[in-house]
């Protein structure tokens, strides 16, 4: 079961480490748009750190929902995702592989960088250090979450945006548990309530999204 | 080995056809035809498994093909070359064969694409090759192919004459080991050895 | 056997028809009479409130809305169930079917949440739990009818809007929980539209009033499933007899 997880990661990765430009551009756009904020809202120190947070999540989920599109189109494209589905393995496994693939390109960069750009919102060292876990723990779930929604729009015109509407709404918990463990550990109650209940969610997607993601490729490729 | 019983296929709303069935045994190949539009891709989008019949069976060796062993048995070549731009032709060979959890060392995939004439060129990336050398990679895959179904959509079209031969030998020996193979095509070639049926789609 | 047998002939579209253009009038009638009732009930007969004047009112559309926007999506994604497991086309049909009303229900009650806030509360929009919940549910109807509208080819969007859907109220629980802990934690206003104690009159004048929106829908998506079906088969005999039919 392992080796055909890590056949596929092996795969994407190799694939994603001759298309850096798609990463790069994902980073980019998280930091774009980050400062943003600041330029809409104004400097002033009190009200920036107060909706670091937030600001910082939203971002997140902005950059992931413009990679996601790639998951699986690229491969549709020229033919390869048809092969994956005609693998003699459970398709939801293949869909696992490239989900943590997926993480590992996007997710996981934005968890390296989002420290970097919390200092421009003058957060504190437990805050960053608790944004940067929440992130790292939240966004295999963005991850996840968005297979299904690349999944079942796969082909469709208006792809991106489309898919961006199915596809927030569900982010919604994620969010709220990952921008309140922050907000929480700034203002002293501790935030590992909600980092538990962010790792929750993350299980609970990583264990089920593969499979509604898989459910919906085979619609899409009918 | 492969049989399909009173197929129905429904396309949007048009019924494409209804009451198919063949048989085929190790040996044997299976030549579809038809007009365009009249239901062939559809029906090899049914043997492989990712399209649903409206009503009928299909059964590999007496059981469902809804199964990881039935797709353990079977290489389906489409239209599309499914090999990744970013990978050498080389590094595509190893992967679909990783995947598909099939044994192919390095010098069979080399010499598979040495076979296919593109010596010298198994770690250049796919996105700089022609488009019928980029077709050649996609067939190279059948060279080492131990798999016993071969299921073809269009596999002659745009090759040239020395092309379709070497194409048409390789098929013919899968034929002579036992292999099955089912085939779309608008061009009938000879295909030496094995039984040949023809199922007509109108 | 014979009963499956007997189902399977109701899921034909052929049947299920005429079948429901015969019903419509009756859910229509049903609806009225409880709608009446209940207007009666809510307008008229249940008290003054004590802090909130006549206004408060407006629960009795409020919350029979949100009642019905919570029930069609749970309807619409045993609908999508069904069709999934057992591939008849009637379910993919009536879920998207269900599915305007539904929004419709979302909408209305995000609409008087709204009218009902702002002589109360002077804002137009508050961001308790259940409001932004509501939102929510909006936003998941919104997202089911592009994706079946962006799929032209029907069987699969059916069978794609049903996947949505049974993703969709397997996260409705987690959303609403999630939304809930946001609202408590950051101590946002309480849109306290349902007290604990309400009158007798108040409950029963909401009941009356959901089962009036409930007829109501019913009769609404059975027309809406008519269309459906005319539109989709519109190849085949039956439909074409109908067609020919009206006409003369």
């Amino acid at each position: 079961m392992f080796k055909i997880i890590a056949a596929v990661i092996r795969r994407d990765l190799k694939l994603a480490m001759r298309r850096q430009a798609d990463i790069v551009s994902a980073v980019f756009f998280f930091i774009i748009v980050v400062s943003l904020f600041p330029l809409g809202i104004g400097p002033e120190p009190d009200l920036l750190r107060k909706l670091a947070p937030g600001v910082l999540w939203v971002a997140a989920l902005l950059a992931t929902m413009l990679s996601l599109p790639r998951l699986f189109a690229d491969d549709h494209r020229d033919g390869t995702l048809e092969q994956l589905a005609l693998a003699p393995h459970p398709l939801g496994l293949v869909v696992t592989g490239k989900v943590i693939a997926h993480w590992l390109v996007s997710g996981l960069p934005l968890a390296l960088i989002a420290p970097v750009l919390g200092l421009q919102f003058d957060l504190s060292a437990e805050a960053l250090v608790v944004l940067t876990g929440a992130i790292l723990l939240g966004t295999p779930a963005l991850s996840g979450i968005g297979a299904i929604g690349a999944a079942l729009t796969l082909g469709l015109r208006g792809g991106g945006v489309l898919l961006s509407l199915l596809v927030l709404p569900l982010y919604i918990p994620v969010l709220i548990f990952g921008a309140g463990a922050v907000d929480a550990t700034v203002s002293g109650l501790g935030g590992e309530g909600h980092l538990s209940l962010l790792a929750a969610l993350t299980f609970a997607s990583l264990g089920f999204a593969p499979w509604a993601s898989a459910a919906a490729l085979k619609i899409a490729l009918e | 080995m492969l049989e399909a019983d009173n197929l129905e296929c429904v396309r949007g709303e048009r019924r494409l056809f209804a009451g198919l069935g063949f048989r085929l045994e190790a040996g044997e190949l299976l030549y579809l035809q038809g007009k365009n539009g009249a239901g062939k891709t559809s029906l090899l989008r049914m043997l492989i498994g990712l399209l649903p019949p409206e009503a009928g069976e299909i059964r590999w060796k007496g059981q469902t093909i809804k199964s990881d062993e039935f797709r353990a048995d079977l290489c389906y070549l489409g239209h599309l070359n499914a090999i990744k731009e970013e990978l050498t032709p080389l590094e595509n060979l190893l992967a679909a064969a990783r995947l598909a959890d099939e044994d192919l060392s390095e010098d069979d995939a080399i010499d598979a694409l040495e076979q296919v004439g593109l010596a010298g060129r198994e770690d250049l990336a796919c996105k700089y090759l022609s488009q019928g050398q980029k077709r050649r990679v996609a067939l190279a895959r059948l060279v080492k192919e131990k798999r016993p179904l071969w299921i073809l959509d269009e596999p002659f079209v745009a090759l040239d004459v020395a092309a379709v031969e070497w194409l048409a030998g390789i098929i013919s020996c899968h034929l002579q080991r036992g292999g099955l193979a089912v085939m779309t095509t608008h061009q009938l070639v000879d295909i030496p050895a094995g039984t040949v049926r023809e199922l007509r789609l109108s | 056997m014979k009963d499956r047998f007997n189902l399977y002939r109701f899921a034909s579209p052929a049947t299920f028809y005429p079948l429901a253009g015969a019903m419509i009038p009756y859910f229509v009638a049903v609806s009225a009479v409880f709608g009446l009732a209940g207007l009666y009930l809510g307008m008229l007969v249940a008290p003054t409130d004590f802090q909130q004047g006549e206004g408060y009112r407006i629960i009795f559309i409020h919350v029979p809305a949100s009642w019905m926007s919570m029930f069609i999506y749970l309807v619409m994604a045993g609908w999508a169930a069904i069709g999934l497991a057992f591939n008849t086309r009637l379910s993919g049909m009536m879920a998207q079917a269900l599915a305007p009303t539904g929004a419709l229900m979302a909408f209305l009650s995000l609409w008087t949440g709204a009218l009902w806030g702002k002589p109360m509360w002077g804002a137009w929009w508050v961001w308790d739990a259940r409001l932004t919940s509501e939102l929510i549910l909006l936003f998941l109807y919104i997202g089911y009818m592009a994706l079946t509208a962006a799929i032209d080819d029907q069987r699969r969007a059916d069978k794609a809007g049903g996947l949505l859907l049974l993703v969709g109220v397997v996260n409705v629980p987690i959303i609403y929980f999630s939304v809930k802990w946001w609202n408590t934690l950051h101590q946002g206003s309480s849109v306290n539209l349902t007290k604990s104690s309400m009158a007798e009159t108040m409950l029963w004048g909401m009941l009356l009033m959901a089962m009036c929106f409930w007829m109501y829908s019913i009769a609404v998506a059975l027309m809406r499933v008519r269309t459906i079906m005319l539109e989709r088969e519109r190849h085949t005999d039956w439909v074409k007899a109908e067609l020919a039919g009206d006409q003369q």
